[in-house]
């Protein structure tokens, strides 16, 4: 008896060892598309473990991103913050003003890791450097593009094949592909650009297109009151209040998707993340583009970045970058990109075997990666979510005919610059 | 002190305690922050006097949603308190099915808000949805109701009464359940007609339900934005901001706590003026049994 007492003390001596030598680093990841996100994550988290033993994950499925974000700035204030986390690229400002994380280039020694530092499309990392420093690492990132219902287009008599590649394109097609009734009631909308919820995002892919960026790399200057910023807004205005080919006053984002699907409306806007919804769920043949071009092509980057956090030790940042490699070598981001729509961050991901089969037969996927050279960065500026509900609210205020697009603009931007001026 | 005394204080403690803690303590603590700037990275926030309440003076967003919140309070309180009068009346009398109706009527209070909230976005989607439906049978032209300004706001309204109704509903059937019958039935023999019954014999006897169904109308109607979140996060052009929503938004998006703080101080004076009314005034006029 005496024996297996002195046996089961060794054992949990052994255990407490063993649990005192592993590093372990919690992980903070939000959900922002359908599908079985959780699941994917803990398998990935359970092989990472298997092929480096001494550091153990804990996922921890945190909500929408803002929910993310709430959780792990709270965190870091108590001391305690995980040791990684998924969240917006556009929160780095705000990130790195709460002193939350630290840059790569500290943490990442070996060449191996340098090299894994510059394997990302260039489009992506403008969001995730700033002054000369990395502090992002491409995860989940997505863009905008046009998707169109090809059966709607060949009852209207056009070219199912041919998507506009200009505005005044998109404006001819969306007159053609709105339908009235009787009564002059609109049954079918011939283009919708959601404004709800973060209008800001959607309005990049019209001034993008139209040759000008809303702010400076610094995040310490905005743009809002250039002329082709209010030339693009009033064009979106126009297409719902004087063409009428879509809806007036602000667009829900959540049910776009679904009013593609009823066939309300032939062409619509979103992201990419929604290019696997759109698989399942339209029963009809569909098409994905470019966003149309103005002086040029165009279109904003969006979706989530690795963070490291600053109070963690530094076996858990240097755990943390072991995985935020692993969790993007080329054939696991090809993988992620196939399971969620999103934009394989890195070139190298679109030469995988399984990559190739997947773009061979499906195509569209590609369009987004294709888009990418001409991508910019998401808006994103120093306290970032105040700036851009600047922005929003004028957007919003123009679509709904509360004030002219250059009032609503040049409002924005003098809300913008008073809340910019400590950071210059 | 007597022993009694003690007695009483020592049973109060434990509720006391927890009041204390959770209430009265972060109530404290908002108030001091209030007079703080907000820190950044750690750094102790300095001490700025009440220029956070000068800023939400020039803060059209704060009031935008204190209007907002106004009408809310103006539409939410009275029609579901009504509402839940009438199905209360309703689901009381003696008919076949009654239960069933009941548990339809308490149904929206047990499902979560941001599940139904989406639920309702559909309902409110232009041409489809279904509100959409019966007003396209009846020939009325489309609307973008949660997208313009003029009709969001009713919109979550709406939402709000529909979720709140049932809840009260269940207090005034209890009430009303309590009612002695035979003064239903002396009224009968004096010959009093069903209106007159009401308006002078049940509805006096329901207005303790009444004051402490007022008093939580009241507070959802400060309480309960979950459902803006999900449906118009605000917009249009913060046609749908109300108060909780805002401090939420300048402490959580923001993260600007000092400036947070001040409007939670502002939230909490306003919600202390309406309690010392309703406690103070109408208590009077409310007769317990």
């Amino acid at each position: 008896m005496k024996r297996i007492w002195q046996l089961g003390i060794a054992a949990l001596a052994a255990l407490a060892f063993a649990a005192t030598a592993d590093t372990e680093i919690t992980f903070y990841y939000p959900v922002a598309v359908g599908g079985p996100i959780t699941r994917t994550i803990d398998q990935m988290s359970a092989d990472f473990e298997r092929e480096n033993p001494g550091i153990k994950v804990k996922p921890v499925y945190a909500g929408t991103y803002q929910e993310t974000i709430v959780k792990a700035i709270t965190a870091h204030k108590s001391g305690q913050p995980p040791a990684t986390a998924i969240l917006l690229s556009t929160d780095m400002y705000t990130l790195i003003d709460e002193e939350a994380i630290v840059p790569f280039d500290d943490i990442a020694a070996s060449a191996d890791e340098r090299a894994w530092m510059k394997s990302f499309y260039p489009a992506f990392m403008a969001n995730s450097q700033t002054g000369g420093k990395t502090w992002g690492i491409p995860f989940q990132r997505s863009t905008i593009v046009l998707y169109w219902n090809k059966e709607l287009f060949k009852e209207a008599g056009m070219d199912p094949n041919r998507p506009p590649a200009t505005w005044k394109e998109m404006l001819e097609y969306a007159q053609k592909l709105t339908k009235r009734d009787a009564s002059g009631n609109v049954t079918q909308y011939g283009l919708q650009i959601p404004s709800s919820g973060f209008p800001y995002w959607l309005f990049q892919g019209l001034t993008t297109p139209n040759g000008v960026e809303l702010m400076n790399a610094a995040g310490t200057e905005t743009y809002f009151d250039k002329p082709e910023v209010i030339d693009a807004l009033a064009f979106w205005v126009d297409l719902g209040r004087k063409h009428k080919v879509m809806p007036a006053g602000v667009v829900e984002w959540g049910t776009t998707p679904k009013d593609f699907f009823e066939r309300k409306i032939a062409m619509m806007w979103t992201t990419t993340g929604n290019l696997t919804n759109v698989r399942t769920n339209a029963k009809f043949e569909f098409g994905v583009a470019m966003l149309p071009a103005s002086k040029r092509r165009g279109s904003p980057t969006g979706g989530g970045n690795f963070y490291v956090f600053k109070k963690s030790t530094k076996e858990q940042q240097q755990a943390a970058v072991k995985f935020a490699r692993w969790m993007t070598t080329p054939e696991r981001a090809a993988q992620w990109g196939i399971d969620t729509g999103y934009v394989a961050v890195r070139p190298d991901a679109w030469q995988t075997a399984k990559m190739t089969e997947y773009v061979k037969g499906f195509p569209v996927a590609a369009v987004a990666r294709d888009q990418l050279q001409y991508s910019v960065a998401e808006l994103s500026t120093h306290d970032n979510q105040r700036v851009t509900k600047a922005l929003n609210d004028g957007l919003q205020a123009a679509l709904t005919g509360a004030k002219t697009p250059e009032q609503a603009m040049k409002d924005a931007q003098a809300e913008a610059s008073r809340i910019l001026r400590s950071y210059r | 002190m007597s022993r009694q005394a003690i007695h009483g204080w020592l049973l109060l403690l434990p509720a006391a305690a927890l009041l204390a803690l959770f209430t009265h303590w972060p109530v404290l603590g908002t108030i001091w922050d209030s007079f703080h700037a907000t820190s950044k990275a750690g750094r102790a926030a300095p001490f700025v006097g009440l220029e956070n309440y000068r800023v939400m003076v020039a803060d059209e967003v704060f009031w935008k949603s204190l209007t907002n919140n106004l009408w809310y309070c103006l539409g939410t309180i009275p029609i579901s308190i009504a509402l839940a009068i009438v199905m209360a009346l309703w689901v009381n009398s003696a008919m076949r099915g009654r239960t069933l109706l009941r548990m339809a009527f308490f149904t929206p209070t047990v499902l979560p808000m941001i599940a139904v909230a989406n639920i309702w976005l559909f309902f409110f989607t232009p041409q489809y949805g279904l509100l959409e439906q019966v007003t396209g049978a009846m020939g009325i032209a489309s609307r973008n109701w949660l997208g313009s300004p003029d009709t969001a706001l009713a919109c979550v309204t709406i939402v709000a009464i529909w979720k709140e109704a049932g809840f009260f509903m269940i207090f005034y059937l209890a009430a009303l359940q309590s009612i002695p019958p035979s003064l239903a039935e002396a009224a009968a023999l004096e010959g009093a007609s069903r209106a007159y019954y009401f308006r002078r014999v049940v509805f006096p006897l329901l207005m303790p339900t009444t004051l402490f169904v007022l008093v939580n109308a009241v507070i959802n109607s400060f309480r309960l934005v979950d459902h803006i979140i999900v449906m118009t996060k605000g917009g249009p052009n913060n046609a749908t901001s109300l108060l909780l929503f805002h401090v939420y938004t300048v402490g959580f998006s923001f993260w600007d706590t000092g400036y947070a703080a001040a409007l939670t101080v502002v939230l909490l004076a306003i919600l202390a003026t309406i309690a010392v009314v309703q406690f103070g005034f109408l208590e009077k006029r409310v007769h317990y049994q």
